[in-house]
Protein backbone atom coordinates (compact mmCIF):
# COMPACT_ATOMS: atom_id res chain seq x y z
CA UNK A 1 0.00 0.00 0.00
CA UNK A 2 2.32 2.41 0.97
CA UNK A 3 4.50 4.01 -2.52
CA UNK A 4 7.66 5.51 -2.49
CA UNK A 5 7.52 8.98 -4.23
CA UNK A 6 9.98 9.18 -7.28
CA UNK A 7 9.94 12.68 -8.33
CA UNK A 8 12.40 15.69 -9.54
CA UNK A 9 12.18 18.41 -7.26
CA UNK A 10 13.94 20.72 -9.26
CA UNK A 11 13.71 21.88 -12.86
CA UNK A 12 17.27 20.13 -14.18
CA UNK A 13 17.85 17.90 -11.14
CA UNK A 14 17.73 14.90 -13.67
CA UNK A 15 17.11 11.33 -12.03
CA UNK A 16 14.72 11.57 -8.80
CA UNK A 17 15.48 10.06 -5.34
CA UNK A 18 13.46 7.84 -3.26
CA UNK A 19 11.57 9.81 -0.66
CA UNK A 20 11.86 8.21 2.57
CA UNK A 21 8.71 8.74 4.88
CA UNK A 22 9.48 11.77 7.25
CA UNK A 23 8.21 10.88 11.11
CA UNK A 24 8.07 14.14 13.34
CA UNK A 25 9.03 14.25 17.00
CA UNK A 26 9.45 17.24 18.62
CA UNK A 27 12.72 18.01 20.26
CA UNK A 28 10.59 18.34 23.86
CA UNK A 29 8.34 15.59 24.34
CA UNK A 30 4.45 16.86 24.33
CA UNK A 31 1.21 15.76 24.36
CA UNK A 32 -2.53 16.95 24.77
CA UNK A 33 -3.16 18.77 28.16
CA UNK A 34 -6.78 19.71 27.12
CA UNK A 35 -9.40 18.68 24.71
CA UNK A 36 -12.87 19.65 24.14
CA UNK A 37 -15.62 19.12 21.11
CA UNK A 38 -18.74 21.17 20.03
CA UNK A 39 -21.85 20.26 18.16
CA UNK A 40 -24.79 22.40 17.47
CA UNK A 41 -28.15 21.09 18.68
CA UNK A 42 -30.22 21.06 15.40
CA UNK A 43 -30.27 17.85 13.33
CA UNK A 44 -31.58 17.60 9.40
CA UNK A 45 -32.30 13.53 8.77
CA UNK A 46 -30.72 12.91 5.50
CA UNK A 47 -34.18 11.44 4.59
CA UNK A 48 -35.52 14.70 4.62
CA UNK A 49 -32.70 16.26 1.91
CA UNK A 50 -34.08 12.93 -0.41
CA UNK A 51 -37.55 13.74 0.39
CA UNK A 52 -37.09 16.75 -1.29
CA UNK A 53 -34.28 16.35 -4.14
CA UNK A 54 -34.80 12.53 -4.92
CA UNK A 55 -38.35 11.46 -4.16
CA UNK A 56 -36.53 9.96 -1.18
CA UNK A 57 -34.86 7.10 -3.28
CA UNK A 58 -31.63 7.77 -2.67
CA UNK A 59 -29.39 5.80 -0.84
CA UNK A 60 -28.47 7.47 2.44
CA UNK A 61 -24.77 7.99 3.37
CA UNK A 62 -25.41 9.04 6.79
CA UNK A 63 -28.26 9.05 9.38
CA UNK A 64 -28.97 13.00 9.88
CA UNK A 65 -26.01 16.00 10.04
CA UNK A 66 -25.97 18.61 12.58
CA UNK A 67 -26.54 22.46 11.43
CA UNK A 68 -25.84 25.21 13.52
CA UNK A 69 -28.70 27.61 14.78
CA UNK A 70 -29.24 31.47 13.98
CA UNK A 71 -26.83 32.76 15.95
CA UNK A 72 -24.11 30.29 15.56
CA UNK A 73 -20.88 30.17 13.33
CA UNK A 74 -17.23 28.87 13.06
CA UNK A 75 -16.60 32.04 15.46
CA UNK A 76 -18.86 30.87 18.61
CA UNK A 77 -18.60 27.44 17.84
CA UNK A 78 -14.69 27.54 18.60
CA UNK A 79 -15.22 29.53 21.45
CA UNK A 80 -17.19 26.79 23.61
CA UNK A 81 -14.62 24.00 22.44
CA UNK A 82 -11.60 25.69 23.32
CA UNK A 83 -13.69 26.63 26.92
CA UNK A 84 -14.07 23.07 27.30
CA UNK A 85 -10.79 22.39 26.63
CA UNK A 86 -9.75 24.60 29.09
CA UNK A 87 -12.07 23.56 31.49
CA UNK A 88 -9.93 19.60 31.18
CA UNK A 89 -6.62 21.61 31.22
CA UNK A 90 -6.51 24.07 34.22
CA UNK A 91 -3.75 26.35 32.84
CA UNK A 92 -3.51 29.41 33.56
CA UNK A 93 -4.54 31.43 29.92
CA UNK A 94 -1.78 33.91 30.29
CA UNK A 95 0.27 31.01 29.24
CA UNK A 96 -1.31 30.01 26.02
CA UNK A 97 1.52 31.26 23.15
CA UNK A 98 -0.68 30.17 20.23
CA UNK A 99 -4.45 30.00 19.45
CA UNK A 100 -5.29 28.69 16.01
CA UNK A 101 -8.31 27.76 14.01
CA UNK A 102 -8.71 26.13 10.85
CA UNK A 103 -11.53 26.11 9.05
CA UNK A 104 -13.09 26.65 5.38
CA UNK A 105 -16.18 28.49 6.75
CA UNK A 106 -14.19 31.53 8.84
CA UNK A 107 -17.12 34.09 9.29
CA UNK A 108 -14.69 36.77 7.54
CA UNK A 109 -13.36 36.82 4.51
CA UNK A 110 -10.57 39.15 5.67
CA UNK A 111 -10.54 39.37 10.13
CA UNK A 112 -9.13 36.35 11.66
CA UNK A 113 -11.87 33.94 13.77
CA UNK A 114 -8.87 33.54 16.22
CA UNK A 115 -8.40 36.88 17.66
CA UNK A 116 -12.33 36.94 18.97
CA UNK A 117 -11.75 33.14 20.41
CA UNK A 118 -8.04 34.48 22.17
CA UNK A 119 -10.22 37.63 23.57
CA UNK A 120 -12.99 35.49 24.90
CA UNK A 121 -11.35 32.69 26.54
CA UNK A 122 -9.03 35.65 28.19
CA UNK A 123 -5.78 34.84 26.09
CA UNK A 124 -4.99 38.20 24.77
CA UNK A 125 -2.41 40.02 23.66
CA UNK A 126 0.74 38.23 23.83
CA UNK A 127 0.15 35.17 22.06
CA UNK A 128 0.10 34.26 17.86
CA UNK A 129 -3.27 33.88 16.90
CA UNK A 130 -4.04 32.69 12.74
CA UNK A 131 -6.59 31.31 10.73
CA UNK A 132 -5.56 28.35 8.79
CA UNK A 133 -6.92 26.98 5.71
CA UNK A 134 -6.57 23.18 4.17
CA UNK A 135 -9.92 22.35 3.74
CA UNK A 136 -10.79 19.26 6.03
CA UNK A 137 -6.86 19.66 7.06
CA UNK A 138 -7.33 22.61 8.19
CA UNK A 139 -7.45 21.72 11.85
CA UNK A 140 -4.86 18.98 11.77
CA UNK A 141 -2.56 20.85 10.48
CA UNK A 142 -2.81 23.73 13.12
CA UNK A 143 -2.19 20.83 15.42
CA UNK A 144 0.84 19.79 14.05
CA UNK A 145 2.46 23.50 14.19
CA UNK A 146 1.22 23.98 17.94
CA UNK A 147 3.29 20.51 18.50
CA UNK A 148 6.28 21.99 16.82
CA UNK A 149 5.54 25.67 18.73
CA UNK A 150 5.59 23.37 22.10
CA UNK A 151 8.01 21.04 21.53
CA UNK A 152 10.54 23.67 20.55
CA UNK A 153 10.45 25.67 23.84
CA UNK A 154 9.06 28.57 22.50
CA UNK A 155 5.96 28.61 24.21
CA UNK A 156 4.40 26.40 27.17
CA UNK A 157 0.71 26.18 25.85
CA UNK A 158 -0.47 26.38 22.03
CA UNK A 159 -4.75 25.66 20.96
CA UNK A 160 -5.29 24.06 17.78
CA UNK A 161 -8.58 24.23 16.69
CA UNK A 162 -10.77 22.47 13.94
CA UNK A 163 -14.19 23.69 13.23
CA UNK A 164 -16.86 24.05 10.63
CA UNK A 165 -20.76 25.30 9.31
CA UNK A 166 -19.98 23.15 5.87
CA UNK A 167 -22.20 24.28 3.24
CA UNK A 168 -23.38 22.39 -0.03
CA UNK A 169 -25.19 23.55 -3.02
CA UNK A 170 -29.00 22.55 -2.59
CA UNK A 171 -29.74 19.41 -4.23
CA UNK A 172 -25.86 18.66 -4.57
CA UNK A 173 -24.48 15.18 -2.89
CA UNK A 174 -22.69 16.53 -0.55
CA UNK A 175 -26.05 18.47 1.24
CA UNK A 176 -26.80 15.22 2.77
CA UNK A 177 -23.72 15.33 4.73
CA UNK A 178 -22.15 19.13 5.18
CA UNK A 179 -22.39 19.25 8.94
CA UNK A 180 -21.24 21.56 11.55
CA UNK A 181 -19.00 20.96 14.60
CA UNK A 182 -15.45 20.10 15.47
CA UNK A 183 -12.82 20.52 18.23
CA UNK A 184 -9.98 21.78 20.47
CA UNK A 185 -6.61 20.57 21.66
CA UNK A 186 -4.35 22.53 24.03
CA UNK A 187 -1.15 21.15 23.12
CA UNK A 188 1.60 21.48 26.27
CA UNK A 189 4.55 19.35 27.83
CA UNK A 190 4.15 15.93 28.24
CA UNK A 191 4.53 15.57 31.49
CA UNK A 192 1.06 18.01 32.22
CA UNK A 193 -0.52 15.47 29.20
CA UNK A 194 -4.00 13.88 29.31
CA UNK A 195 -2.50 12.48 26.16
CA UNK A 196 0.92 12.31 24.75
CA UNK A 197 1.57 12.67 21.08
CA UNK A 198 4.28 10.62 20.69
CA UNK A 199 4.85 11.36 16.52
CA UNK A 200 3.09 12.17 13.63
CA UNK A 201 3.55 12.66 9.60
CA UNK A 202 1.98 14.61 6.99
CA UNK A 203 1.42 13.51 3.84
CA UNK A 204 0.62 16.04 0.31
CA UNK A 205 0.20 15.81 -2.79
CA UNK A 206 -1.62 18.32 -5.33
CA UNK A 207 -4.67 16.75 -6.11
CA UNK A 208 -7.98 18.49 -7.91
CA UNK A 209 -10.83 16.66 -6.14
CA UNK A 210 -12.64 19.28 -4.30
CA UNK A 211 -12.41 22.91 -4.15
CA UNK A 212 -14.48 26.78 -3.87
CA UNK A 213 -12.87 29.97 -5.68
CA UNK A 214 -12.86 33.25 -4.21
CA UNK A 215 -16.26 34.44 -3.92
CA UNK A 216 -18.38 31.13 -4.55
CA UNK A 217 -20.83 30.39 -2.20
CA UNK A 218 -20.69 26.87 -2.63
CA UNK A 219 -17.40 24.11 -3.43
CA UNK A 220 -17.48 22.09 -6.51
CA UNK A 221 -16.01 18.63 -6.53
CA UNK A 222 -14.26 16.17 -9.21
CA UNK A 223 -16.93 13.40 -8.68
CA UNK A 224 -15.27 10.30 -8.56
CA UNK A 225 -11.91 11.22 -8.32
CA UNK A 226 -12.74 12.31 -4.78
CA UNK A 227 -12.34 8.58 -3.99
CA UNK A 228 -8.99 6.25 -4.58
CA UNK A 229 -6.74 9.46 -6.02
CA UNK A 230 -7.67 11.73 -2.91
CA UNK A 231 -9.17 9.89 0.13
CA UNK A 232 -7.69 6.42 0.17
CA UNK A 233 -4.46 6.90 -0.95
CA UNK A 234 -3.64 9.84 1.40
CA UNK A 235 -5.41 8.47 4.52
CA UNK A 236 -3.98 4.68 3.57
CA UNK A 237 -0.60 6.22 3.10
CA UNK A 238 -0.08 8.46 5.51
CA UNK A 239 -1.58 6.24 8.07
CA UNK A 240 0.82 3.18 7.08
CA UNK A 241 4.09 4.72 7.22
CA UNK A 242 3.87 6.45 10.27
CA UNK A 243 2.92 2.67 12.26
CA UNK A 244 6.03 2.01 10.11
CA UNK A 245 8.17 4.62 10.98
CA UNK A 246 7.26 3.67 14.71
CA UNK A 247 7.09 -0.46 14.22
CA UNK A 248 3.37 -0.33 15.39
CA UNK A 249 1.09 -2.32 13.85
CA UNK A 250 -2.91 -2.15 14.34
CA UNK A 251 -2.62 -4.36 17.63
CA UNK A 252 -0.57 -1.93 18.92
CA UNK A 253 -3.68 0.98 18.77
CA UNK A 254 -7.49 0.37 20.73
CA UNK A 255 -8.42 3.04 18.83
CA UNK A 256 -8.56 4.61 15.28
CA UNK A 257 -10.51 7.97 13.80
CA UNK A 258 -10.18 8.75 10.46
CA UNK A 259 -11.69 11.88 8.31
CA UNK A 260 -15.27 11.20 7.65
CA UNK A 261 -16.81 12.60 4.71
CA UNK A 262 -19.48 9.70 4.80
CA UNK A 263 -19.82 6.54 6.92
CA UNK A 264 -18.19 4.07 4.35
CA UNK A 265 -15.17 5.92 3.51
CA UNK A 266 -13.49 5.73 7.14
CA UNK A 267 -14.91 2.42 7.43
CA UNK A 268 -13.39 1.42 4.49
CA UNK A 269 -9.85 2.73 5.09
CA UNK A 270 -9.08 1.46 8.19
CA UNK A 271 -9.61 -1.80 7.01
CA UNK A 272 -7.23 -0.98 3.92
CA UNK A 273 -4.83 -0.32 7.20
CA UNK A 274 -5.71 -3.75 9.05
CA UNK A 275 -8.29 -1.99 11.92
CA UNK A 276 -11.44 -4.09 12.95
CA UNK A 277 -14.47 -2.23 13.08
CA UNK A 278 -14.34 -2.45 17.24
CA UNK A 279 -11.15 0.05 16.59
CA UNK A 280 -13.36 2.22 14.26
CA UNK A 281 -16.75 2.80 16.38
CA UNK A 282 -15.60 5.18 18.68
CA UNK A 283 -14.40 7.44 16.37
CA UNK A 284 -17.02 7.30 14.12
CA UNK A 285 -19.28 10.10 14.48
CA UNK A 286 -20.49 10.90 10.92
CA UNK A 287 -23.71 8.71 10.93
CA UNK A 288 -25.02 10.81 13.36
CA UNK A 289 -23.46 14.64 13.09
CA UNK A 290 -22.74 14.62 9.59
CA UNK A 291 -18.91 15.37 7.75
CA UNK A 292 -17.64 18.33 9.78
CA UNK A 293 -14.88 18.84 7.79
CA UNK A 294 -11.98 20.76 9.31
CA UNK A 295 -13.50 18.98 13.26
CA UNK A 296 -14.54 15.66 11.94
CA UNK A 297 -11.10 13.61 12.53
CA UNK A 298 -10.58 15.99 15.55
CA UNK A 299 -14.19 15.61 17.20
CA UNK A 300 -13.89 12.09 16.47
CA UNK A 301 -10.66 11.87 18.48
CA UNK A 302 -12.62 13.45 21.60
CA UNK A 303 -15.11 11.40 21.54
CA UNK A 304 -12.16 8.58 22.01
CA UNK A 305 -11.07 10.16 24.61
CA UNK A 306 -14.08 10.30 26.21
CA UNK A 307 -13.75 6.72 26.98
CA UNK A 308 -10.07 5.83 26.64
CA UNK A 309 -8.60 4.65 29.35
CA UNK A 310 -4.72 4.70 30.35
CA UNK A 311 -1.95 3.03 27.99
CA UNK A 312 -4.57 2.87 25.25
CA UNK A 313 -3.14 4.31 22.08
CA UNK A 314 -5.44 6.03 19.11
CA UNK A 315 -4.04 6.27 15.73
CA UNK A 316 -5.56 9.42 13.89
CA UNK A 317 -5.28 10.52 10.52
CA UNK A 318 -7.05 13.34 8.82
CA UNK A 319 -7.48 14.21 5.21
CA UNK A 320 -8.15 17.64 3.70
CA UNK A 321 -9.22 18.17 -0.33
CA UNK A 322 -6.12 19.55 -2.24
CA UNK A 323 -4.84 17.17 -0.97
CA UNK A 324 -3.16 16.10 2.25
CA UNK A 325 -3.17 14.18 5.22
CA UNK A 326 -2.12 14.33 9.02
CA UNK A 327 -1.46 11.42 10.75
CA UNK A 328 -0.93 11.04 14.68
CA UNK A 329 0.43 8.67 17.25
CA UNK A 330 -1.20 9.40 20.81
CA UNK A 331 -0.86 7.42 23.78
CA UNK A 332 -3.57 7.91 26.86
CA UNK A 333 -1.70 8.70 30.35
CA UNK A 334 -3.40 8.29 33.89
CA UNK A 335 -4.39 11.76 34.05
CA UNK A 336 -7.10 11.85 31.67
CA UNK A 337 -9.00 9.78 34.64
CA UNK A 338 -9.20 13.12 36.93
CA UNK A 339 -9.86 15.62 33.99
CA UNK A 340 -12.62 13.91 31.91
CA UNK A 341 -15.32 15.00 33.51
CA UNK A 342 -14.51 19.13 33.49
CA UNK A 343 -15.95 19.53 30.73
CA UNK A 344 -19.20 18.12 28.92
CA UNK A 345 -18.45 14.94 26.58
CA UNK A 346 -18.64 14.57 23.10
CA UNK A 347 -21.64 12.52 23.42
CA UNK A 348 -23.57 15.53 25.45
CA UNK A 349 -23.45 17.23 22.36
CA UNK A 350 -24.88 14.52 19.92
CA UNK A 351 -27.04 13.30 22.33
CA UNK A 352 -29.16 17.12 22.54
CA UNK A 353 -30.67 17.40 18.96
CA UNK A 354 -33.64 18.27 17.82
CA UNK A 355 -34.79 17.39 14.23
CA UNK A 356 -35.32 19.90 12.03
CA UNK A 357 -37.04 19.99 8.47
CA UNK A 358 -35.74 20.82 4.62
CA UNK A 359 -38.17 24.31 5.63
CA UNK A 360 -36.52 24.81 8.99
CA UNK A 361 -32.77 23.91 7.51
CA UNK A 362 -33.22 26.26 4.42
CA UNK A 363 -34.15 29.03 6.74
CA UNK A 364 -31.78 28.42 9.14
CA UNK A 365 -28.21 27.96 6.79
CA UNK A 366 -29.43 31.58 5.04
CA UNK A 367 -30.59 29.53 1.79
CA UNK A 368 -33.45 32.10 0.72
CA UNK A 369 -32.84 35.12 -1.76
CA UNK A 370 -35.24 37.37 -0.76
CA UNK B 1 -15.71 55.44 22.82
CA UNK B 2 -12.09 55.78 23.77
CA UNK B 3 -10.07 52.31 23.72
CA UNK B 4 -9.35 51.25 27.15
CA UNK B 5 -13.53 51.60 27.67
CA UNK B 6 -14.25 49.41 24.33
CA UNK B 7 -12.03 46.78 25.87
CA UNK B 8 -13.58 46.29 28.85
CA UNK B 9 -17.54 46.20 26.78
CA UNK B 10 -15.52 43.39 24.32
CA UNK B 11 -14.58 41.38 27.72
CA UNK B 12 -17.86 41.83 29.22
CA UNK B 13 -19.88 40.94 26.55
CA UNK B 14 -18.01 38.06 25.25
CA UNK B 15 -16.57 36.16 28.61
CA UNK B 16 -19.29 37.99 31.26
CA UNK B 17 -16.41 39.35 33.04
CA UNK B 18 -17.99 41.89 36.24
CA UNK B 19 -16.57 43.15 39.09
CA UNK B 20 -15.93 42.22 42.45
CA UNK B 21 -16.24 45.08 45.61
CA UNK B 22 -13.11 44.80 47.44
CA UNK B 23 -14.61 46.04 50.47
CA UNK B 24 -17.85 43.91 50.74
CA UNK B 25 -16.85 41.24 48.12
CA UNK B 26 -20.27 41.64 45.84
CA UNK B 27 -20.26 40.61 42.56
CA UNK B 28 -21.30 43.12 40.00
CA UNK B 29 -22.84 42.81 36.84
CA UNK B 30 -22.45 44.68 34.38
CA UNK B 31 -19.47 46.59 35.75
CA UNK B 32 -19.90 50.52 37.04
CA UNK B 33 -16.98 50.70 39.35
CA UNK B 34 -19.32 51.53 42.14
CA UNK B 35 -20.46 48.74 44.33
CA UNK B 36 -24.16 48.62 44.87
CA UNK B 37 -24.39 47.06 47.99
CA UNK B 38 -21.81 49.57 50.09
CA UNK B 39 -21.12 52.49 47.56
CA UNK B 40 -17.84 51.87 47.36
CA UNK B 41 -15.27 52.09 44.53
CA UNK B 42 -14.84 48.10 42.93
CA UNK B 43 -12.89 47.95 40.02
CA UNK B 44 -11.33 44.13 40.07
CA UNK B 45 -12.17 42.56 37.64
CA UNK B 46 -14.61 39.20 37.95
CA UNK B 47 -15.59 36.66 35.82
CA UNK B 48 -18.92 34.89 36.39
CA UNK B 49 -19.34 31.24 36.30
CA UNK B 50 -22.10 31.48 33.49
CA UNK B 51 -24.45 29.26 36.06
CA UNK B 52 -27.95 31.08 36.54
CA UNK B 53 -31.64 30.46 36.03
CA UNK B 54 -34.50 32.01 34.52
CA UNK B 55 -35.93 34.71 37.31
CA UNK B 56 -38.38 36.28 34.93
CA UNK B 57 -38.66 36.27 30.72
CA UNK B 58 -40.99 37.57 27.60
CA UNK B 59 -41.06 36.45 23.49
CA UNK B 60 -40.04 38.99 21.23
CA UNK B 61 -42.15 38.45 18.11
CA UNK B 62 -41.72 41.87 16.53
CA UNK B 63 -38.25 42.26 17.22
CA UNK B 64 -35.80 45.39 16.78
CA UNK B 65 -33.99 46.37 13.56
CA UNK B 66 -31.19 44.03 13.31
CA UNK B 67 -32.60 41.10 15.02
CA UNK B 68 -35.80 40.47 12.45
CA UNK B 69 -34.44 37.18 11.49
CA UNK B 70 -34.11 35.78 14.58
CA UNK B 71 -37.51 35.94 15.71
CA UNK B 72 -39.34 35.00 17.66
CA UNK B 73 -37.02 34.70 20.48
CA UNK B 74 -37.05 34.96 24.19
CA UNK B 75 -35.22 37.78 26.22
CA UNK B 76 -34.47 36.61 30.15
CA UNK B 77 -33.57 38.43 32.86
CA UNK B 78 -31.38 35.65 34.74
CA UNK B 79 -30.32 35.34 38.25
CA UNK B 80 -26.24 34.59 38.38
CA UNK B 81 -25.66 32.05 40.86
CA UNK B 82 -22.92 34.75 42.11
CA UNK B 83 -26.41 36.99 42.92
CA UNK B 84 -27.10 39.72 39.79
CA UNK B 85 -29.55 39.65 37.28
CA UNK B 86 -28.49 40.17 34.03
CA UNK B 87 -30.91 41.01 30.73
CA UNK B 88 -29.86 38.59 27.78
CA UNK B 89 -31.91 36.73 25.04
CA UNK B 90 -32.11 32.77 25.39
CA UNK B 91 -31.15 30.35 22.49
CA UNK B 92 -30.76 27.06 21.63
CA UNK B 93 -34.39 26.49 23.42
CA UNK B 94 -38.28 26.56 21.69
CA UNK B 95 -40.08 29.74 23.62
CA UNK B 96 -42.87 27.25 24.48
CA UNK B 97 -39.95 25.31 26.35
CA UNK B 98 -38.92 28.37 28.61
CA UNK B 99 -39.87 28.61 32.21
CA UNK B 100 -39.30 30.70 35.28
CA UNK B 101 -36.35 28.94 37.38
CA UNK B 102 -35.04 26.79 34.71
CA UNK B 103 -31.38 26.37 35.05
CA UNK B 104 -29.11 27.86 32.42
CA UNK B 105 -25.31 28.92 30.98
CA UNK B 106 -24.21 31.32 29.67
CA UNK B 107 -22.74 31.08 25.99
CA UNK B 108 -21.05 33.61 23.50
CA UNK B 109 -23.17 34.10 20.67
CA UNK B 110 -23.97 36.16 17.57
CA UNK B 111 -26.00 39.09 18.80
CA UNK B 112 -26.14 40.89 15.36
CA UNK B 113 -24.31 41.88 12.04
CA UNK B 114 -24.00 45.07 10.44
CA UNK B 115 -25.68 43.69 6.97
CA UNK B 116 -24.33 41.16 4.56
CA UNK B 117 -21.01 43.13 4.30
CA UNK B 118 -20.70 44.59 8.08
CA UNK B 119 -19.41 43.41 11.01
CA UNK B 120 -20.64 40.50 13.22
CA UNK B 121 -21.12 41.55 16.97
CA UNK B 122 -20.53 38.59 19.31
CA UNK B 123 -22.25 38.65 23.04
CA UNK B 124 -23.18 36.44 25.63
CA UNK B 125 -26.92 34.89 25.64
CA UNK B 126 -27.66 31.79 27.85
CA UNK B 127 -29.07 28.36 26.80
CA UNK B 128 -30.90 25.68 29.36
CA UNK B 129 -28.10 24.13 31.20
CA UNK B 130 -26.43 21.50 28.90
CA UNK B 131 -27.83 17.67 30.14
CA UNK B 132 -24.83 15.48 31.22
CA UNK B 133 -24.21 12.01 31.50
ZN1 LIG C 1 -19.30 46.60 48.19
Amino acid sequence: MTEREHRPATPGQGKAAPRPARIMRPTRAVGLVGYGAYVPRLRLPAKEVARVWSEGAALLPIREKSVPGLDEDVITMSIEATRNALARAQIPVEEIGALWVGSESHPYAVKPTSTVVAEAIGAVPHLLAADWEFACKAGSEALQAAIGMVGAGMMRYAVAVGMDTAQARPGDALEYTAGAGGAAFIVGPQEEALAEIEASLSFVTDTPDFWRRPGAKYPQHGQRFTGEPAYFRHVTTAGQELMQALGRTPADYRFIVLHQPNTKFPQRAAELLGFSPEQTRAGLLVPEIGNTYAGAALIGLTAILDEAEAGDRVLLVSFGSGAGSDAFSLQVTPRMAERRAAAPRTRDYITRRKEIDYGVYVRTRGKLSM
Amino acid sequence: MDIPRNWRLRTQRYALVGEECDHCHSKIFPPRDICPDCGLEAKAHYAFSGKGEIYSFTVVHDPPTGYEDQAPYAIALVKLEEGPIVTAQLTDVDSAQVAIGMPVEMVTRKLRAEGEEGVIHYGYKFRPTLARA
